[in-house]
């Protein structure tokens, strides 16, 4: 090597113009700096102004025509209930419908089709969906209008096809050599689903389906559609309980007159929803982790 | 193919391996050849064995009885069919889509293609090591249990673990460290956890595909001593592209050539030394392949 014995011809081997090379990393810079900088100034700005407004009584008051006395309770607890519900549901069936995809169906014309089906639903827009609760949920089963339930199937059918492709990339990402190990000691089918590939496949299955309920948190039009009310004073006692949601909670206070709803109130429902969105996020990542270190 | 048809040997089930059995006169070349002749019986016997994928066929007729209790090694080159062979014996070919399998292979007198043979079942009888070491991402222990927890043999499970590491001559190496994860080994001491797994349930018969082609020279020539060991218990077959390794380790071999071709099979002194065709003699000297 020409290093080690100092013999460095004077004038290097020559440039090699980085022009390009400069510009085009500035340019990915800005790309990505555009994002992230408008999303902090309007967390910072949205943040400014809840100062003052989002306090204890707050979080545990109900609504209230005075700005200073209205609470987030009852759309907090709401919210709440609806995920816990949406989890519920979303998860069993969306494992379900991609182990059977994955582990079971033929690789045929109808698998294909519903494929390209679940494909298609996941980027259905969700009014179409508050459109379909409202006819199934409230109108079909009769359910009720607004309740916890309705809200819950509606906005699972929403995310469910989002589970599922994500539980489908997960258990597709199990290396073939573990099944063939399974079978190979005479393990059945189920058998070697239940032991080999979901333990190795949950990790992802779950993040996936936490990330679906994080975008079910921040639904409105479903909501809407299947006419849960803005405000609610109680908070819901049952399934069959009228309920709301912090985002439909904040859209409402957004058209009051007053500009204390619309700057400070909404600000701290916000802040408390992307406090409430942020937690569940990481207690998942929480759960994953575990899962991941016991296999 | 030099294995003349052979009149079917309908095998009576004996659990004594010195026993000879008088219908299996499979072994006529060997008797002919002056090699050392043995009378032990067929365990498993293929019987016009094709098997395609779509259109392509990978294997063509073979004819082949492996004895009992014996190391019987398959080579040949990349593509002829060995490893498709072996996945024929405990139809590990089921789970391939465009797999078809035509002819006959009697495992004990039974043809495993029958209809009323329950694969999952039959693979119960019949252990496999693959290529590449493939323990679960569970402790060791749980790695070894595994066929015995889904083959529902929950007696004495603590003490079959232990068993089966020993026979793997990994026992000494992982003693203090059964509840570790199976990952945490290195390759050669995976691939001998595997081993340990395919024999915990006491199979009768053990397939090998080329178990050592991913491991160093001191690993494999570990799993080696374990091959020859082995088989004073169990019916070996293994898969392998090394020649000195099926000359070191084998009493049998059969060489597939290009076709999925059974070209020669008889003993392994035999085939290294003196084959009929000059094809064989051509691949074992490295003039093909």
């Amino acid at each position: 090597m020409a290093a080690d014995t100092g013999e460095t011809p004077a004038d290097g081997f020559g440039r090699v113009s980085r022009t390009k090379d400069v510009a085009f990393r500035l340019l990915a810079l800005a790309a990505t700096l555009i994002g992230i900088v408008s999303l902090a100034a309007l967390l910072l700005n949205v943040a400014v102004d809840a100062v003052g407004w989002l306090d204890w009584q707050f979080l545990t008051n109900p609504p209230h025509p005075d700005p200073y006395e209205a609470g987030f309770l009852p759309a907090l607890v709401g919210s709440i209930a609806i995920m816990l519900m949406i989890a519920l549901v979303t998860f069993p069936l969306g494992v379900g419908a991609a182990v059977y995809l994955e582990e079971y169906a033929d690789d045929g014309y109808l698998t294909r089709f519903i494929q390209l089906n679940i494909a298609n639903l996941a980027g259905v827009p969700s009014v179409v969906y508050g459109l379909l609760g409202l006819g199934l949920f409230v109108g079909l089963f009769n359910i009720g209008y607004g309740t916890v339930l309705a809200a819950a199937f509606t906005i699972a059918l929403l995310i469910l096809p989002i589970v599922i492709i994500s539980a489908q990339e997960a258990i597709r990402a199990v290396p073939d050599s573990q099944r063939q190990a399974s079978y190979g000691m005479g393990a059945t089918k189920w058998q070697t689903i239940r032991n080999v590939v979901l333990p190795r496949a949950m990790p992802g299955i779950m993040t996936g389906t936490i990330l679906a309920l994080g975008r079910a948190i921040g639904e409105t039009a479903p909501l809407i559609m299947i006419a849960a009310p803005t405000t609610v004073f109680g908070l819901p006692n049952s399934f069959f309980s009228k309920v709301s949601a912090m985002p439909l909670q904040i859209y409402n206070w957004a058209s009051y007159p007053q500009t204390e709803f619309q700057y400070g109130v909404v600000a701290a429902g916000v802040v408390t929803l992307l406090v409430v969105l942020l937690t569940i996020n990481s207690i998942a990542i929480v759960i994953r982790n575990r899962y991941q270190q016991r296999t | 193919m030099t294995n003349e048809q052979m009149t079917p040997s309908e095998t009576e089930p004996t659990d004594d391996q010195t026993t000879p059995t008088p219908g299996t006169d499979g072994l006529a070349d060997t008797a002919d050849s002056g090699w050392e002749t043995t009378t032990d019986r067929t365990l498993l016997e293929a019987r016009d064995l094709s098997v395609y994928y779509g259109e392509e066929q990978a294997l063509s007729d073979v004819d082949i009885e492996i004895p009992e209790k014996q190391v019987t090694a398959v080579i040949g080159p990349s593509g002829c069919g060995k490893s498709t062979f072996l996945r024929c014996i405990n139809r590990m070919n089921d789970l391939v889509d465009s797999a078809r399998v035509e002819g006959e292979l009697r495992f004990d007198g039974k043809n495993v293609y029958d209809d009323d043979v329950d694969p999952v079942a039959l693979r119960r009888k019949i252990g496999m090591v693959f290529q590449s070491p493939n323990p679960f991402p569970k402790s060791i222990r749980d790695n070894v249990a595994y066929g015995l927890k889904v083959q529902g043999k929950k007696d004495n499970v603590d003490e079959k673990v232990h068993t089966a590491l020993e026979r793997a001559a990994l026992l000494d190496e992982v003693e203090d460290q059964l509840d570790s994860s199976g990952l945490d080994l290195s390759g050669g001491q995976q691939q001998r956890l595997c081993i340990a797994r395919a024999i915990a349930p006491d199979p009768d018969v053990i397939l090998m595909d080329e178990p050592a082609s991913a491991l160093d020279p001191i690993a494999t020539s570990k799993i080696e001593d374990l091959i020859e060991d082995l088989a004073e218990e169990y019916t070996v077959v293994i898969v392998t592209h090394n020649m000195q390794q099926a000359a070191r380790i084998s009493d049998k071999t059969a060489v597939f050539l290009t076709g999925g071709e059974l070209v020669e099979f008889d003993d392994t002194d035999k085939i290294f030394e003196n084959p009929e065709h000059d094809r064989v003699e051509d691949y074992i000297t490295g003039k093909f392949g």
